[in-house]
């Protein structure tokens, strides 16, 4: 034990890198990063530490208030609502992330492209997306779930497929500004090829922004899936995500149960984290300076 | 001359605005008309005969080509037809015709509530930018874009009906005599939709205003002695007008999404309340109609926000 005590402070000695992070991270951004760690913790071992069974009912009385044996209250059938909440935050958090990673990458590849070939496919590209940003989000979803329904692949695809323009848009804009810089003229004029100069000349230097993008893109997308959800348009039971737990706990509202709260607030927590957390990453945005 | 280039930029986004409203009529029939199962075999069930769904199809149209379809029900749009209801056979023009001055109601009063307040706290946030003030609005206001409308509209519910026992959590337009029942009927959604709308109208409102106070001007009219407030007063904001009114006319597109859940919530009989009835239902003819609406009205909101940034900067007149 005492080992373990006198060992740490050379065991983890910070590189410079992190410790300039920390110092260049305010404290809400600080906030904001701890936030979000809790929550990405929590898709991946929210069954695991959830203190009930998920779908048992363990209490007689339905949205009873918060008890020492449940922390936020039991739901409308009477389960542990701390539970549902952990277990739920794999479909809130898992199925925006792969759909921001999807929409990001695509707008990504499809922004580069863009850039480096230029010309009519640029056009193309440009103009078909500019149509996709001029229907309203969820006027668009509405529709696509009107047609296909809402299993878990329809609204991953639905999400991506929405958040592309605007990330593509972003890259776009970034790999244009850095194609006509001189150092990727050097390298055109050293005879390197496209994948190279993509590879070791664009995309390192578009991190910062897209990563930033990214964080507001996934913002997007949990607000637009769970705001599915409560409609009863998104995950469907006997799974659920944050949305589908305020709508079927809605009967509560007059009540004044934790139950309705409680997952509303978990979005909250969520995106206003990631925010803050984008918000104070001044460094990754000073880098690359005003690029809109 | 001028006047001339500016009604050619002018008429050239009415222009691009039909057009993409065209591109959208067809990405939104598209996807709920051509591409899924059948609507005849769906209407009837798995029990019908082959002739029926065959006569249903026919009386449907559905047995002609895709495209011709399409132009068919572009037309019945544009003349104000777009069919009738699956659900219940009642012409689409009519359902929506009774929804529509509820929503347009409720939109009219959530600007006209917004506005003024959204201004105020965006300017006087850029005149004392950086202050204890401003960092609160500006947090505040994050917080509140952030957040899900549901998560306001459930606050509000829980705040004023359930402990203070000030309002209704439902509202019903057809019950309104005298205007202290229209304050208790529109009061949550109104102030649900104001939420989401000020903080979005505050946070753009500032950035202009605080884009003004940074240019040239502004210095010289600090250096000579003009005070805080007629600086912003006489200097920024005449200048700042145009930019104030593209942020308005760019957040109140916003309600159009807000609109779709509070209408939900509160139980407020307007279109997007029936475009979620029409979703729930796959009432596609409905569905089609209130999509073509919304996406009218944010087409027009945005086009507005352009407009007036052309009308307003006269270097963009010259791009």
């Amino acid at each position: 034990m005492s080992d373990l005590l006198t060992s740490e402070p050379e065991a983890a000695p910070p590189s410079p890198a992190i410790r300039r992070a920390k110092r260049r991270l305010p404290l809400l951004g600080r906030v904001g990063a701890v936030i979000v760690a809790f929550w990405l913790l929590m898709a991946v071992f929210g069954q695991a530490v959830a203190p009930y069974e998920v779908g048992k009912v363990v209490d007689m009385d339905v949205f009873t208030p918060i008890t020492a044996a449940f922390p936020l209250g039991t739901d409308y059938l009477g389960r542990d609502m701390l539970s549902r909440i952990l277990v739920g935050t794999r479909y809130t958090v898992g199925v925006a992330l792969l759909a921001t990673l999807l929409a990001s990458g695509g707008g990504l590849l499809l922004g580069t492209c863009a850039a480096v070939w230029g010309g009519w496919i640029d056009a193309v590209i440009s103009r078909l997306l500019d149509t996709l940003v001029s229907i309203p989000s969820k006027m668009f979803a509405l529709v696509i779930v009107a047609a296909f329904g809402s299993a878990v692949p329809v609204l991953v695809a639905m999400a991506a497929f929405i958040y592309l323009p605007g990330a593509y848009r972003i890259a776009r804009v970034l790999a244009v500004d850095l194609n006509a810089m001189d150092f990727v003229l050097v390298a055109r004029a050293r005879g390197e090829k496209t994948r190279y100069i993509v590879r070791e000349e664009l995309l390192p230097n578009m991190t910062g922004p897209v990563l930033a993008d990214f964080g507001l893109r996934f913002v997007f997308i949990v607000l637009l899936l769970s705001g599915l959800s409560f409609l009863g348009f998104g995950i469907q039971p006997p799974q659920a995500d944050w949305g589908s737990l305020v709508r079927e706990n809605i009967g509560g509202l007059p009540e004044g149960a934790p139950a309705v709260l409680m997952p509303a607030l978990a979005i909250a927590t969520l995106t206003i984290g990631v925010n803050l957390l984008i918000d104070n990453l001044g460094g990754l945005r000073r880098r690359t300076g005003r690029t809109e | 001359m001028k006047q001339m280039e500016m009604a050619r930029l002018i008429s050239a986004r009415l222009a691009f605005a039909l057009v993409s409203l065209l591109l959208i009529s067809a990405v939104v029939f598209g996807v709920t008309a051509l591409l899924p199962g059948d609507a005849a075999q769906e209407l009837l069930g798995q029990a019908a005969t082959p002739e029926a769904v065959k006569s249903l199809r026919a009386s449907l149209g559905l047995d002609q080509p895709g495209w011709l379809r399409y132009l068919h029900w572009l037309g019945g749009l544009l003349s104000g037809d777009p069919g009738r209801s699956l659900a219940n056979n009642v012409p689409v023009a009519s359902l929506i015709g009774s929804r529509l001055p509820n929503s347009l109601l409720l939109a009219a009063v959530t600007a006209g509530v917004s506005v003024p307040i959204a201004l105020t706290i965006g300017i006087t946030a850029a005149m004392w930018r950086g202050s204890v003030y401003d960092r609160l609005v500006s947090l505040l206001t994050l917080s509140l874009v952030s957040v899900p409308e549901f998560l306001v509209a459930t606050a509000a519910v829980l705040v004023f009906a359930v402990h203070l026992h000030w309002l209704s959590a439902l509202s019903y337009v057809n019950t309104i005599d005298g205007i202290g029942q229209f304050l208790r009927v529109f009061a949550m959604p109104v102030l649900t939709l104001c939420c989401v709308i000020v903080a979005q109208m505050v946070r753009m409102t500032r950035a202009a205003v605080i884009d003004q106070l940074r240019a040239p001007y502004i210095e010289i009219a600090v250096l000579k002695g003009a005070s805080a407030i007629r600086v912003v007063w006489s200097h920024a904001l005449p200048n700042a007008i145009g930019p104030i009114a593209n942020a308005v006319a760019l957040s109140l597109s916003y309600l159009l999404g807000g609109v779709i859940i509070v209408e939900t919530i509160f139980n407020y009989p307007g279109v997007a309340k029936l475009m979620i009835d029409g979703v729930a239902g796959r009432d596609m003819p409905v569905v089609q109609a209130c999509a073509m609406m919304f996406c009218a009205g944010y087409l027009l909101l945005v086009l507005v926000a352009d407009l007036l940034a052309i009308v307003s900067n006269p270097r963009l007149r010259h791009r």
